[in-house]
């Protein structure tokens, strides 16, 4: 992993008081070399990955727990991603992200939570399979 | 910094935690990302090589479908690095078109014959499931050392 590589990084907003045109607006005032492009979602940013990682680390501060960054494997405006040229359609990769962003909302009231120190040793209910014998029990009720 | 795989590579939200959380998180993006800026008579559309098949025999048999092996020419580098998993059961979206069922068991296989700490999480159906699946990441690395960001 160089410094020098060319990377892109997908900035995601899932909040009500932060627009993807101010963290735009942010970016332009740092100065740093990189393409920017504005999408539905957020942000595409690419331009070299020691700037790219300062730029995302600066733009999660402006509200740290409701903007969310990957990284992304093609550049902004891709011919083969970018839905003007493939004749409409999902692009790839939309499923998981609409998968994903539903439960946004929820991370970011867990990370509100974990920075209130609240909420440690929480645990997930894992729901078990139903046992065999209530399976049958189930079968017999119902058929009878 | 603990390098930590990600499962399904893919996600959005595991690849924003464990940054977040002060650690790098393996993501096959970072490998896409590669083929597709390196200049050559493979590059864009076409992500995988005929030549990658042959990568991934070093993780799969020859007998098993050249599209388990493709993947694993992407994932293969990343599970060598992996330091630490987090990786989530039966994900939806690892299914279907976009996924592949035995490169997920493979994947899957693979990192638990490592000797790193995994934490094994399923996707969170409901509210109080979703905080506790980031409070259990939180705590998981909290548990690897602290971040250096």
């Amino acid at each position: 992993m160089n410094d020098d590589d060319i990377i892109s990084k997908m900035i995601v907003l899932h909040s009500t008081f932060t627009l993807p045109s101010d963290v735009v607006i942010r970016i332009y005032e740092s100065k740093a070399d990189i393409t920017v492009k504005e999408t539905c979602f957020g942000l595409i940013i690419e331009g070299k990955r020691s700037v790219v990682d300062e730029v995302a680390r600066e733009i999660r501060t402006i509200d740290p727990n409701r903007i969310f960054i990957k990284e992304r494997g093609v550049p902004p405006g891709d011919p083969y991603r970018c839905r003007v040229g493939r004749g409409g359609g999902p692009k790839p990769g939309f499923h998981q992200h609409e998968t994903e962003f539903t439960f946004l909302p929820y991370i970011t009231s867990a990370l509100e939570e974990i920075e209130r120190g609240e909420g440690k040793g929480k645990k997930m209910t894992r729901s078990l399979p139903i046992h065999i014998e209530t399976f049958k029990d189930i079968i017999e009720k119902e058929v009878a | 910094m603990v390098k930590v795989f990600i499962y399904p590579s893919n996600s959005l939200i595991l690849s924003d935690l464990i940054d977040r959380f002060g650690h790098e998180p393996l993501a096959v993006m970072r490998e896409v990302g590669k083929k597709i800026r390196t200049a050559g008579l493979d590059s864009p559309p076409i992500n995988i090589t005929p030549e990658d098949p042959k990568i991934g025999l070093k993780y799969a048999a020859v007998e098993v479908p050249s599209g388990v092996r493709g993947r694993m020419a992407l994932l293969g580098p990343l599970l060598e690095e992996a330091e630490a998993a987090v990786i989530v059961m039966e994900p939806d979206i690892a299914f279907g078109c976009m996924g592949c069922a035995r490169t997920n068991e493979l994947v899957n296989f693979l990192v638990r014959t490592k000797d790193i700490p995994i934490l094994e999480l399923d996707y969170p159906r409901t509210e109080e499931d979703a905080k506790a699946f980031v409070h259990m990441i939180h705590d998981f690395t909290d548990g690897l050392g602290k971040g250096d960001k």
